[in-house]
């Protein structure tokens, strides 16, 4: 009994960690979120324009329900670093020359505020510093509008505005080629030519004010100065990207456990209905003595609820454990000045409660059956099993049978349901596994489509704004530069009926060589002349069909509002774009040929001399490089995939040594006579060890099959559980993960076999023989 | 005894039992289960071992059969000393040698009475066919039948033909007839004589009846982990003729 009981707690404990672990990280990020936001300023609607004069500030504040409003000065800019030479890009943001910025302020983790007299100061963020080990006093080069400058670092710092540290656009956080820089304001208003004005707002709004009138409210404001659509908390990136970790921690902390429960509660029901038979003379006795129904019943659940609290407990500082180490992984990620474990005692209840729950739910009915029990009855022996010949012998194949595996066949079919639960038992293992490393499959595919079948260029090369397409001979004519493509990319509002998202229209050339648009299979589509191409969540977002007439409305330039059909969906998997013939687009905006940037395609050995290049180019605002971007999502992913790894790995052995483990405790014990006769007939240890074994083994292996399906299943189920507008996940499961999580359910299969095998080694054959069955 | 008839048989003698002790550990306290047995077994008889519960015998029947292990003394099969063989050694002897029939019967419930002959001459050297051990004790036409599809002594009737089916040089039966009634236990018996006189199959069956004796070539009496006695019957009686 020992054994099972581990086992079954070993499950538990699965189970209940699991659920501590991704429940609280989640509130521990959540409680972090909010203090950070609270004690910093976090704003709540966030604005870009082009250039607006300072006494805006004061319509804005008129706006109903706005209660505090920070302008600024925003820009993007190249740095130039000291031995590293792939081109790095920084958000430049603006903080007021006298006391601290009212909104998204900063915590300064070292060093101090800039000074705002002075113009080479910056405060850089944390992540950044860390990646390139800067420290206050160290110093790199920028170009600040069109002119190349030394920066020195006097600070180090976190804001709520930049927990998740990632370039718009970009597929993960990247501490190395992007940088958040904070400049005085002064300064930067002299740079930027924004003396007395500004191109970025942040409000906070009362409480009771509603969100969406201010946004249009302030819309309003702002259209005159070239505004881009404001928007709230909701849609602002970094805030984004840590929502949707919540939600995937939320999913995750549903599916997972919820599987090991179910697992465990069934292991319970069984071992319980299996001690309760064996038990059967004692309950009669005990009764005859005038113990009462429910004393007996109590007895059992008893059995129940300590083996559930043994798991529970166990779960619990598991859970904590694992919770901290996750929470350090997601800290590399989002940056916040600490991280507050915080674990609710109700998730603690909630964790006891479902699993006591599920664990009485799983035992109640035998417990309740071993309670009514007649004792005459249950003094009589339980009616012997019944055998039949299987289905397998049915057929014809009965010959080719050698009795060991005949007693296999018929031991399996005498009880289908037991041995089909054993197998889905075994099975949701591998199901578990698959689920919880299949993201590197996914990331990989999502990887291979958009960089390989997608984007094929080298390079994407960014001007600071829309540009004569005579730009792109400058870059042609660059050493290396073997093709150049451009592209024009607006801001827009896509609107139909009552739906609108706001994203960018991308204008590329038709035929192009570098940038190729997916359909549904992944095939390059041409791109007609006329019309808009839309990412299919996209589509479905807006609810709009190929054929229907969309409304799109420009938030750029003469801001000219359209109405196109849509003709055609494309496959994306991360972001939502809508794409146009290039000069389509170009007459949409009435701007003659104007380009945002180019594509280009590289000689690998002129790399560190393009680049080198376009940092000195006054008009590139930006550079990136698609091996970069790869190699640096490859990067900072590894540590919580390998985690995930470990931690599902870990999950499914368990789920699987548990499953095996009982069934095979179960069988030797209900089985150990028969064994044990066979040993007096002259079969060896290895002959019978292969009986009992041998049914787990076949049980195990249909399980595989099952698994794959069942693993495939749930993938699928989060992929569209997680999908959003940010990415979505392709269930995408490549061979090697269906073999590794074949291996670990063989492997936790074959361990609890070893130990069985041990115990058969020592199967007392006199016993056996001194007692009817 | 007489010294001639010893001379004649000596070339036939299947088992020899020298000094043989069983000793139980239980916590503190030594069970002395066999203090010192002597014995030998010739080929071909048939020996009904008695005394009362607790004298041994089937502590005795399970050592010379290899399934439980001597403190002290030898047991000679054939001239190798089992007692010093090891756990695959026994096995093999298990499996090629001796064939057991228990108070129980220990078939496999998942087989029918084909199967669990099978279940042995599948393994053995020179087996016979399952059908022809199972017609030998007047089964053979309940091939089909599970245990649990059969009485007692038909159950019993299956574990010996299970036993003869292998041709075991040595036949082992505890208590075969201590579960049925005592018409039942007849048919079981006679099935026992029958193959210990046409197979010639050496044959020890330990009983609590004094009247099953009677159709043994030598009665072994034990008492208190020793030999009291050993009778030879001049005249065999048919199991048929035995009543109790
Ligand atoms: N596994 C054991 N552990 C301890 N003592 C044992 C064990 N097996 C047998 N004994 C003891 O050894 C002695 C001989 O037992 P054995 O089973 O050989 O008797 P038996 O003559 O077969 O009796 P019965 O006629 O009741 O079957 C008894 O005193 C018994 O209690
Ligand atoms: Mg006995």
């Amino acid at each position: 009994m020992r054994g099972q009981v581990f086992a079954i707690a070993l499950v538990i404990v699965s189970g209940v960690s699991t659920y501590v672990m991704l429940i609280s990280v989640m509130d521990s990020l959540n409680l972090t979120r909010d203090k950070f936001y609270k004690d910093y300023g976090f704003a709540e609607v966030f604005a870009s324009l082009k250039r607006a004069p300072e006494i805006l500030k004061n319509r804005i504040d008129e706006i109903p329900g706005v209660d505090q409003i920070e302008t600024r000065v925003a820009a993007n800019v190249k740095l130039d670093i000291k031995g590293f030479p792939e081109p790095v890009t920084a958000r430049l943001v603006s903080v007021p020359d006298v006391g601290s910025p009212l909104l998204n302020r900063l915590y300064i983790r070292r060093g101090r505020m800039v000074d705002p007299w002075k113009d080479n100061e910056v405060v850089v963020s944390e992540a950044f510093a860390e990646a390139h080990r800067f420290k206050p006093g160290d110093s790199f080069g920028a170009v600040i509008n069109s002119k190349w400058k030394t920066l020195v670092i006097v600070g180090i710092a976190l804001s709520p505005e930049f927990v998740l540290q990632a370039r718009p656009g970009a597929i993960s956080p990247d501490y190395k080629r992007y940088a958040i820089l904070w400049m005085g304001r002064n300064a930067m208003g002299t740079a930027y030519d924004m003396k007395g004005a500004f191109n970025d707002v942040a409000l906070t709004i009362s409480d009771d004010a509603r969100l969406n009138d201010v946004l249009i409210q302030l819309d309003s404001l702002i259209d005159h100065y070239g505004g881009l659509g404001s928007y709230g908390r909701k849609d602002q990136i970094s805030h984004r990207f840590l929502s949707e970790e919540f939600k995937q921690l939320q999913r995750s902390a549903e599916i997972f456990p919820s599987i090991f429960i179910a697992v465990a509660a069934f292991l319970l029901n069984v071992v319980i209905s299996r001690t309760i038979s064996l038990q059967r003379e004692q309950i009669a006795t005990l009764k005859a003595f005038g113990y009462s129904n429910r004393v007996i019943g109590i007895h059992y659940i008893k059995m129940v609820l300590l083996i559930v609290l043994i798991g529970i407990a166990g779960g619990i500082a598991v859970g904590v454990w694992l919770g901290k180490g996750l929470g350090k992984i997601y800290m590399e990620f989002y940056r916040f000045p600490y991280l507050i474990y915080d674990l609710r005692p109700s998730v603690v209840t909630t964790a006891a409660f479902i699993t006591i729950g599920a664990a009485l739910a799983g035992t109640i009915h035998s417990v309740w059956k071993a309670s009514m029990l007649p004792p005459a009855e249950a003094m009589q022996p339980e009616t012997p099993a019944r055998y039949r010949k299987t289905i397998i012998e049915r057929i014809g194949l009965g010959p080719l049978l050698s009795q060991p595996t005949r007693i296999i066949i018929r031991n399996i079919g005498r009880r289908p349901i037991k041995s089909l639960l054993t197998i889905t038992g075994i099975s949701l293992s591998c199901a578990i596994m698959i689920a919880g490393t299949f993201s590197r499959d996914a990331v990989d595919f999502m990887i291979n489509v958009q960089f390989r079948l997608s984007q094929k260029e080298d390079m994407t090369v960014t001007f600071v704004e829309p540009t004569s397409k005579k730009a792109v001979y400058e870059l042609k004519g660059l050493a290396g530069v073997e093709h150049a493509e451009v592209f024009r990319s607006v801001p827009a509002r896509l609107r139909f009926g009552h739906r609108s998202y706001r994203t960018s229209i991308h204008g590329i050339e038709p035929d192009s060589n570098l940038h190729f648009l997916l359909d549904m299979n992944l095939k390059p589509i041409h791109l007609p002349p006329d019309g808009i191409v839309l990412t299919d969540y996209l589509s479905t977002i807006l609810g709009i069909r190929p054929g229907d007439m969309l409304t799109v409305e420009v938030l750029e330039g003469k801001r000219p509002i359209r109405q196109m059909p849509v003709i055609g969906l494309i496959k994306q998997y991360i972001g939502l774009q809508g794409y146009m013939d290039l000069s389509a687009l170009n007459r949409l905006l009435r701007e003659g040929n104007a380009i945002s940037g180019a594509y280009l395609s590289v000689d690998s050995l002129y790399q560190h001399e393009i680049y080198r290049r376009l940092i000195d180019m006054p008009r590139v605002v930006g550079t990136v490089v698609r091996k970069d971007e790869i190699r640096n999502f490859y990067e900072t992913q590894a540590e919580a995939l390998l985690f995930f790894t470990f931690v599902a790995t870990i999950l499914a052995g368990t789920i699987a040594f548990g499953v095996v483990y009982n069934s095979a405790r179960i069988a030797l014990a209900e089985r150990s006579r028969e064994l044990a006769s066979l040993r007096v007939l002259g079969y060896t240890r290895a002959e019978i060890s292969y009986i009992l074994l041998g049914e787990l083994g076949l049980l195990t292996l249909a399980a595989i099959p099952l698994g794959f399906i069942l693993g495939r299943a749930l993938c699928t189920y989060i992929a569209i559980a997680l999908s959003s507008d940010l990415f979505r996940i392709p269930a995408s499961v490549e061979p090697a993960t269906y073999s590794l999580a074949a291996t670990v359910v063989v492997v936790s299969a074959c361990v609890s076999g070893l130990i069985v095998r041990h115990r058969l080694d020592r199967l007392d054959l006199v016993a056996a023989l001194k007692t009817r069955e | 005894m007489n010294g001639h008839m010893t001379e004649v048989q000596a070339e036939d003698i299947v088992f020899n039992v020298k000094g043989l002790t069983k000793v139980y550990q239980m916590g503190e306290v030594k069970v002395h289960a066999l203090r010192g047995v002597d014995m030998e077994i010739y080929s071909r008889e048939l020996i009904v071992m008695l005394g009362p519960s607790g004298s041994g015998k089937s502590t005795l029947l399970n050592i010379i059969g290899g399934l439980d292990t001597a403190t002290s003394g030898q047991v000679i099969y054939r001239g190798k000393d089992i007692t010093k063989a090891t756990e695959q050694e026994l096995t093999e002897y298990r499996r090629f040698h001796v064939g057991f029939v228990f108070q129980f019967y220990n078939l496999i419930p998942s087989l029918t009475a084909r199967e669990n002959v099978a279940v042995v001459t599948d393994i053995a050297k020179r087996p016979m066919k399952p059908e022809d051990a199972l017609a030998i004790v007047g089964l053979g036409e309940r091939l089909d039948h599970f245990p649990s599809q059969l009485s007692g002594g038909e159950q019993q009737r299956v574990a010996i033909a299970r036993a003869i089916s292998k041709n075991p040089e040595v036949l082992l039966c505890d208590e075969p007839t201590g579960a049925l009634d005592s018409a039942t236990g007849i048919v079981v018996l006679e099935a026992l004589e029958r193959v210990n006189r046409e197979l010639g199959t050496t044959t020890v069956v330990i009983t609590h009846n004094v009247d099953i004796a009677g159709m043994a070539d030598r009665v072994v009496h034990l008492s208190n982990g020793l030999i009291s006695e050993i009778t030879r019957n001049i005249v065999k009686k048919p199991p048929g003729q035995l009543r109790w």
